[in-house]
């Protein structure tokens, strides 16, 4: 073995590791940490303000300092802790916040200008003067800021997402956890017991307690040996519990580490919750307290007795409180030594005195380490007395802070501990019990008894060598020499504390915000309560008068990988598809998302452009005949007695007199007065009613209608029920659609005097019933065919091979759009929420009678006169016009008087043409305006024209 | 948070969508006047503690509930159905 390491784990595989790009060995799964101490690498990193060097401070999840960025062969991964990171064969990592390297580090200077650094130095420096002068510096501070430097790749983990349902959850596995779960696997009850380490266990592994006889160790391995042996019981190591929500809802990330699924995001919906958190060892606030070297007492515990690490040959103690015992006597006991314990008590209690004679270490009593020596790592500790003591390693223990974050999660208030200088949980809101150490209870016999009260049962565990708690409540040694921290993460230092209260920062919220104490990704595990009981201090007040501030989720910091869960890409969301799919991919469709529907956008044929397809298509449909599959549109069935009287409400135009048989467009507002959605509504019986929607507003307009329905008018005899999916749609359009379409069907007569404008029939093609109704959206002779969703595919080959003697062209969504647009029809762009009918120039759909909507579309603001109103625009000669752009005049080229709304280029016209929304546009028709793109720099003429560009009176619809 | 819906049993927040104030009396559809209309879609109060609010079972049975909620605990007093019950 090495100078430090104690022993290789049992049966774990040597590996080989590189950080910094320098070689070495550990062994797969112990952390990071323990595998560099073992190699004698302290220096782990620089910190984010000052690039003071930094080690490895703790050995769990609360560490502040040694954080790593790990290369993947197709990303990177920043602020990883060390102390918690499983490593494995080929693991690469390397330090963050230095350059050129971690040893040589030129962002150091920050550290000599320290005093200058102080809280609030960005904003009270660089934003005095204006404004300007901070824009100027802003780029560069937030260059040099930020911790570690995110992955630009896309990550290409597996992750997944699961729910669990049990009755109680158990958070953390250490003695209460574990005393909790063993009476509630006896209620047969569904258990989970989840704990963020590797191993279950916590304190009891490596410690020289016994428990009714047993070393801890082996008491531990008996009873996972028995929860394990009933079927109710699941347990769950590497998995953090990382927030608490409403009813019991827990989210949870388990770490499995497999190629085949990194992490596995888990929403716990739990009957009952046991919170046995543990508790976390405090720092002591002294100078240069953040060599390297200087560690937690209970890290230094840790990788003695867990991974037989021995972080240091020459090691003193600094203490205010009898548990750091606990870990020398450990430690001693499983081969590592400390020499010197400083204890700023006066007086050793018996146990500590009993573990003093065993080890035989030198006590320092009523003193306290001033300061430490050494820089890149510690040579020699100073203490108040002058005295100079050497050592590679100061291991410290300020006391205990109990892990309330869950509880606190929960907004329910801390209560302060005097004698235990603790923070402790509140009364609890919600259905949990809060046990063991993050109760307040610190002894081990008394975690154990802790944890069985919480399933209502009285146990005693007789328990050898179970530390008192004796604490002296001293947070900080008056500085002489060198700077102390508070957070180390966020270097803050005490005296930015001071200086909070001499500003005026006093309210615990505004400390945190000032000097960023508690907001780095450790959340202040480490140092919140330090800040607090410095602030009482300064303001001389007691702890609980300065308040605490609540923790939010997560817990420890969670991937967003790992939220996402596979839900990315084409998981995103559910992707619908028409029956036709398959059939406009396989002639060369471009396809385009337009909601969750997949639609064509264009049908392209060899070396064509999107525009030249586009054109191709539209002028195809006003020269002969072409197809758009209409799927997508939203469907609607109206059913019952009263559905006309409940269309007449929606709608604003008249809806009573509609025969069956015959279809008509509506529109309909929202309760503000503004336009909702538009779409045609077919009576096709007495009581039963087919509405369409717009395809992004389907879902909007049955929750409008359900709303009416069961709050408004719950009188009304009325049903109505989604059949979007239950239909498959396309749309004939052009001079030859009639004979497309007679050619395919039987049983209806289609000419113009039997089947007119608006008009519904039923009929047949082959064996498929179909419905046609003769609608148009491209001002086109044109009807919409409708089957059932399964046949959708066999009507359109049906409509397409009929068509091929007029050389029928299917098109796409961009078409659609130019034909549309060269009728001034409205659709997405123009109904944008914010127009009102007359905007649109749908006015002649407001109805006498009363609708949805109605009294506020007569509001003032909606028919002021210069609101902005749908006219057409014509460029000049061969000049696209910019979607977005805003109209100015030629007098007045800094103030917008409207937009451009939809724009194509129209081969009926052989011009770009666009649809804008312009300030009294109607009273501007001829004018000649600018439509300018700032954002790409352009501009150009257009003059304003009436919105209906081809065909006005709409006479090609009506033959 | 789990709301009961009264057809569907208790289940996950997830499947509902918030639909507003249910304390609000929505003027009768013949109502002229506007500032009632004003006042029904635009003024809302944002109460500390017990309130009335719409719930829509939208990955459900559709149906619209009144969920009596306290804004502070997320508490659920009561739901039931609004057709009937509401105005």
């Amino acid at each position: 073995m090495t100078r430090f390491r104690i022993q290789s784990p049992k049966g774990a595989k040597q590996i080989h590791f590189t950080f910094n790009g320098k070689s070495y060995q550990g062994f797969e799964g112990e952390p990071l940490a323990a595998a560099l101490l073992a190699n004698g690498v302290h220096l782990i990193g620089r910190s984010f303000k000052f690039h003071r060097p930094r080690g490895i401070y703790s050995a769990g999840s609360a560490e502040p300092n040694a954080l790593v960025t790990v290369l993947h062969p197709d990303g990177r991964e920043p602020n990883t802790l060390a102390t918690t990171l499983e490593i494995y064969e080929g693991l690469e990592a390397v330090s963050q916040n230095c350059w050129p390297s971690v040893e040589t580090d030129f962002g150091a200077v920050n550290s000599l200008l320290s005093p200058l650094f102080v809280a609030g130095f960005y904003y009270k420096t660089f934003m005095g003067k204006s404004n300007k002068h901070w824009m100027f510096f802003e780029k560069y501070i937030r260059k040099a800021a930020g911790m570690g430097e995110a992955s630009v790749e896309a990550d290409k983990s597996v992750y997944e997402k699961t729910n669990t349902f049990c009755d109680y959850l158990i958070v953390g596995a250490g003695p209460a956890g574990i005393s909790a779960a063993l009476e509630a696997a006896q209620t047969g009850k569904r258990v989970v017991l989840a704990d963020e380490q590797d191993a279950l266990g916590a304190s009891l592994i490596g410690t020289n307690q016994t428990i009714d006889g047993l070393l801890a160790g082996a008491w531990l391995a008996q009873q996972l040996a028995t929860l394990k042996t009933y079927p109710n019981v699941t347990l769950l190591p590497r998995t953090t519990i990382y927030g608490y929500y409403d009813d019991n809802t827990l989210g949870a990330v388990e770490r499995v580490n497999t190629k085949a699924l990194r992490e596995r995001h888990i929403i716990f919906h739990a009957d009952k919750v046991i919170l046995a958190t543990g508790a976390i060892e405090r720092p002591i606030v002294f100078g240069n307290n953040d060599r390297p070297g200087v560690m937690l007492a209970s890290g230094f515990g840790t990788y003695v007795k867990r991974h037989h690490v021995r972080p240091g040959t020459n090691v003193i103690a600094f203490t205010n409180n009898d548990s750091i015992y606990q870990q020398i006597d450990d430690a001693y006991e499983a081969g590592a030594t400390v020499h010197t314990v400083v204890d700023m008590r006066e007086s050793l209690s018996d146990y500590a005195q009993e573990i003093v004679t065993k080890t035989g270490i030198n006590v320092q009593l009523g003193k306290a380490v001033s300061h430490v020596l050494g820089s890149k790592k510690i040579r020699a500790v100073q203490l108040d007395d002058g005295t100079k003591l050497s050592c590679d390693l100061l291991i410290v223990s300020g006391g205990w802070t109990p892990t309330i974050n869950l509880q606190s999660q929960q907004g329910d208030k801390p209560i302060y501990d005097d004698s235990l200088c603790a923070f402790l949980p509140g009364l609890p809101h919600q259905d949990y019990l809060s046990v063991g150490a993050c109760n307040g209870q610190f002894g081990l016999a008394d975690c154990l008894k802790s944890g069985a009260r919480a399933l209502g049962q009285d146990r005693t565990y007789t328990v050898e060598r179970d530390a008192p708690w004796d604490i002296l409540p001293v947070w900080e040694v008056p500085v002489t020499k060198g700077i102390s921290f508070v957070d180390f993460q966020h270097d803050v230092k005490a005296s930015d504390i001071s200086l909070a209260k001499r500003e005026g920062f006093i309210s615990v919220e505004h400390l945190k915000r000032y000097t960023t104490l508690g907001m780095a990704n450790d959340q202040g595990k480490t140092s919140n309560l330090n800040a607090l009981a410095l602030m009482a201090k300064e303001r001389q007040k007691p702890i609980t008068e300065v308040g605490t501030t609540r923790f939010r989720p997560p817990y420890t910091p969670v991937a967003i990988g790992t939220l996402s869960g596979g839900k990315y890409g084409d998981h995103f969301r559910p992707t619908r598809y028409t029956s036709m799919h398959e059939w406009h991919i396989n002639h060369g469709a471009e396809m385009i998302n337009t909601g969750a529907w997949v639609r064509p956008r264009v049908y392209k044929q060899p070396g064509e452009t999107v525009t030249d397809a586009y054109i191709r298509e539209a002028a195809s449909v006003r020269n002969s005949v072409g197809m758009v599959d209409v799927t997508t549109l939203g469907k609607i069935e109206v059913v019952g007695p009263d559905a006309p009287e409940f269309l007449n409400r929606v709608y604003t135009n008249a809806w009573l007199k509609l025969p069956v048989g015959k279809a008509r467009y509506g529109v309909m507002l929202r309760d503000d007065g503004l336009v909702f959605d538009d779409g045609t509504t077919w009576r096709l019986e007495e009581n039963r009613f087919l509405m369409t929607t717009t395809t992004a507003n389907a879902a909007n307009v049955l929750t409008h209608l359900e709303y009416l329905l069961d709050v408004v008018w719950p009188g009304l005899k009325v049903k109505v029920i989604s059949v979007t999916d239950q239909w498959a749609g396309v749309a004939v359009a052009g001079p030859n659609s009639r004979a497309t379409i007679a050619k395919t069907v039987s049983g209806v007569d289609m000419s113009h005097e039997a089947f007119p404008f608006m008009a519904v029939m039923d009929g047949f093609m082959d064996t498929i019933p179909v419905k046609i109704a003769r609608l148009s959206f491209s001002g086109e002779l044109a009807y919409e065919v409708w089957c059932p969703s399964h046949y959708g595919l066999a009507m359109w080959e049906k409509l397409f091979d009929a068509g091929k003697e007029f050389n029928l062209t299917p098109y796409g969504t961009e078409a659609l759009g130019t034909l549309r647009i060269e009728k001034g029809h409205v659709s997405g762009p123009e109904l944008d929420g914010r127009t009102s009918l007359d905007d649109l120039g749908l006015s002649w759909a407001f109805g006498k009678k009363d609708f949805v909507g109605k009294p506020l579309s007569q509001r003032e603001g909606l028919m002021a006169s210069d609101r902005a109103k749908l006219v057409g625009l014509m460029s000049k000669p061969g000049q696209a016009i910019r979607p977005g752009s805003q109209i100015v005049t030629q007098d007045n080229q800094t103030r917008s008087i409207g937009h451009v709304t939809s724009t194509t280029y129209s081969p009926a016209l052989q011009n770009y043409i666009a649809l804008a929304l312009i300030q009294n546009g109607r009273d501007k028709i001829g004018d000649t305006v600018i439509a300018t793109y700032p954002l790409k720099n352009e501009q150009q003429d257009v003059e304003i024209v009436h919105p209906h560009f081809f065909d006005p009176d709409g006479s090609r619809m009506h033959v | 948070m789990k709301i009961e819906c009264p057809f569907c049993g208790k289940r996950d927040h997830s499947e509902f969508t918030y639909k507003g104030d249910a304390t609000v009396a929505r003027p009768d559809h013949s109502e002229q006047d506007l500032d009632r209309w004003n006042d029904y879609v635009f003024q809302r109060t944002n109460p500390k503690g017990a309130h009335k609010e719409y719930w829509h079972h939208t990955n459900g049975c559709r149906k619209f509930l009144i969920v009596e909620r306290d804004t502070i605990s997320h508490k659920i007093n009561s739901v039931t159905l609004v057709q009937g019950g509401g105005k």
